[in-house]
């Protein structure tokens, strides 16, 4: 498909360096799925879907920053949904995210709660200025906050909220944030890794399944098409974790 | 070569694992992304976009250069099939020193892609650098060297013969056609690079006429690649004189990998059918002048 122009209707400012767009067009999306953004003249990024109509942008560089400088009325090239999103299952699931992290599982929570399905998050975050979607996770079931200086709920990473929980509770665990961190949530999560599900960050070019760019080692997983969202025992052995590559797919 | 089906340069051939993957999938043999003498990040996005028929992408050569690929070459390696490695450079003596610099089971030389200044299509379309920079990998190179062209000329067995004359392996034909899509709202060329090169379904007609063409005027073997997808198309390659097949776009349908086997073994049940060996079979349309 060519991209599609989705021209934005409200931009909020979540903390200063995250923003909320929403658009005037909705997508059919599954939580987890995301949308190639074409911020035009500058590039095109992977952005997680938010909300059925928005994504959530943490400004890091280029692209991200382009997209802080438009105002509603704006429009952006989007590709997608794309991908393989988070899959519904059990009576009782776990959702742990890190930073901007919490944007696919914010939708992903409503989704569940909406069906029944008993919802607990851990947010893990540096302080509590970083805070985003409280008010998502609390509407979906509990929430746990961390943070880094401890300004804010239980002084800590995101795992110091792991363990006040017992994960056997949980029939699924859903992770999505800074991967040192989601390594670490299944690092602890021995034995149980194959009902985690993490949405991983690769370099995408395509987000068709055909440059290569994304590609794990040693397998040769493609995140772009087989995921972003992959099964934690998928990611066992494998280079998550340990190292990723550039965009010139070189390893840094 | 016993399985004539192959992955196409740029295709999932940025690491070893995916090149791994290609051949565990079934892959004949594989070619790597184009490497050159020095890092490259690629153009910026969309780089890829989607288009009726098929893809427009303007990559850029993104690649780590030679001095960090050889792991990769010796992961795809492991597989058990051989490992072509594509390059690239903008002189003989950049072909050189990334060909010298790397130990693989072949060379592809990149004469054609459409869309990176001073590399591919830019000199490859000038029938002189074709033999030249054949030749100069060649002496220097002690695997076979295939030469890959441009669709984008008036003749392109003129391009082939004069591969040949440089001692070229074998030709590979085709990559892709000159092309580019526009952003009706904003007005805007979709790639960063502004145009790129068409590939998939809508290029296959144009990829068995440059494969006829060529096949009819070299004596070393041609391998066919452009469009594609299944193993009608492969055949329909090979009928028009390709010893070989490529794929590259199809991986992104949606049996991904799979597309090796499927295409490997429907070609297979068809020379049972007409009960006919590969080689028979190679520029079966010739006999219809
Ligand atoms: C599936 C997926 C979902 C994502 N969802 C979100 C989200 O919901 N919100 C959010 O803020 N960010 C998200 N990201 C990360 C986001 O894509 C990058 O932050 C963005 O691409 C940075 O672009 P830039 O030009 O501003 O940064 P640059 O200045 O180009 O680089 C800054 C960092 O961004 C990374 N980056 C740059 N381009 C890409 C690319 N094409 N693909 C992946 N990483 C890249 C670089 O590796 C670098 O570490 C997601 C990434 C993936 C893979
Ligand atoms: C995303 C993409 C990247 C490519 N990269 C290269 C490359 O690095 N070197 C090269 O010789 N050809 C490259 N090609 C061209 C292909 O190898 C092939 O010649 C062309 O796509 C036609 O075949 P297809 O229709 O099966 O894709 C690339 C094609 C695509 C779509
Ligand atoms: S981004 Fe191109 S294969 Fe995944």
């Amino acid at each position: 498909m060519r991209p599609k122009d989705a021209v934005i209707t409200e931009i909020v400012s979540e903390t200063p360096s995250v923003r909320t767009l929403r658009f005037e067009i909705t997508f059919d999306a599954v939580p987890g799925q995301y949308l190639m953004v074409w911020v035009r003249g500058v590039d095109e990024v992977p952005m997680s879907i938010s909300y059925k109509n928005g994504i959530t942008v943490q400004k890091v560089g280029e692209a991200t920053g382009a997209i802080f400088d438009l105002k509603v009325g704006d429009s952006l090239g989007v590709r997608g949904p794309l991908g393989n999103g988070f899959t519904l299952l059990g009576e009782r699931i776990l959702l742990v995210g890190g930073g901007v992290g919490a944007a696919p599982l914010a939708l992903l929570g409503e989704a569940a709660a909406a069906k029944g399905i008993e919802v607990t998050t851990i947010l893990g975050i540096r302080g509590c200025d970083d805070l985003i979607f409280r008010e998502r996770f609390e509407g979906a079931g509990d929430l746990v906050i961390t943070t880094d200086d401890g300004s804010m709920g239980i002084c800590g990473r995101a795992s110091a909220g792991l363990s006040c929980l017992d994960l056997e509770d949980y029939d699924q665990i859903y992770l999505c944030g800074p991967e040192l961190m989601m390594a670490d949530v299944i690092g602890r999560c021995g034995g149980m890794e194959a009902k985690i599900q993490a949405s991983i960050d690769r370099y995408f070019k395509c987000g068709l399944g055909i440059c290569g760019s994304c590609s794990i080692d040693p397998e040769g997983i493609r995140p772009c098409v087989e995921g972003p969202v992959i099964r934690g025992d998928r990611l066992v052995g494998t280079e998550f974790g340990r190292y990723k590559r550039g965009p010139s797919g070189r390893k840094r | 070569m016993d399985n004539p089906v192959m992955l196409a340069a740029g295709i999932l051939g940025t690491t070893g694992a995916s090149l791994k993957r290609a051949v565990l999938s079934g892959a004949g043999a594989v070619v790597t992304k184009s490497v050159g003498v020095a890092e490259r990040e690629g153009h910026r996005g969309p780089a890829v976009v989607q288009v009726e028929g098929g893809l427009l992408n303007a990559m850029g050569l993104p690649n780590p250069s030679y001095r960090h690929f050889q792991e990769e070459i010796d992961i795809g390696r492991d597989g058990g099939a051989p490992v072509i490695a594509s390059i690239f450079g903008s002189s003989p003596a950049e072909f050189v020193e990334v060909a010298t610099g790397l130990e693989a089971d072949g060379f592809e030389l990149n004469l054609s892609c459409p869309h990176a200044e001073r590399y591919g299509a830019e000199i490859g379309c000038e029938v002189f650098n074709v033999e030249v920079i054949t030749r100069a990998v060649k002496e220097s190179a002690s695997v076979p060297v295939w030469v890959k062209l441009t669709p984008n000329v008036a003749e392109i067995s003129a391009l082939g013969l004069a591969a040949e004359r440089g001692g070229a392996d074998a030709i590979v034909a085709i990559n892709t056609l000159r092309a580019m899509a526009i952003d009706v709202e904003s007005c805007r060329p979709i790639l960063g690079n502004r145009f790129g090169g068409l590939s998939g379904p809508a290029i296959k007609p144009v990829a068995v006429k440059c494969v006829y063409d060529l096949a009819g005027a070299v004596k070393i073997p041609v391998i066919g690649v452009g469009g594609v997808s299944s193993w009608e198309d492969a055949c329909e390659m090979i009928i028009a004189g390709a010893r070989g097949v490529q794929v590259g776009t199809a991986l992104g349908n949606a049996e991904g990998y799979g597309i090796f086997r499927s295409i490997s073994e429907g070609l297979s049940i068809y020379l049972d059918r007409k009960g006919m060996a590969l080689q028979e079979l190679v520029g079966a349309a010739r006999r219809f002048p």
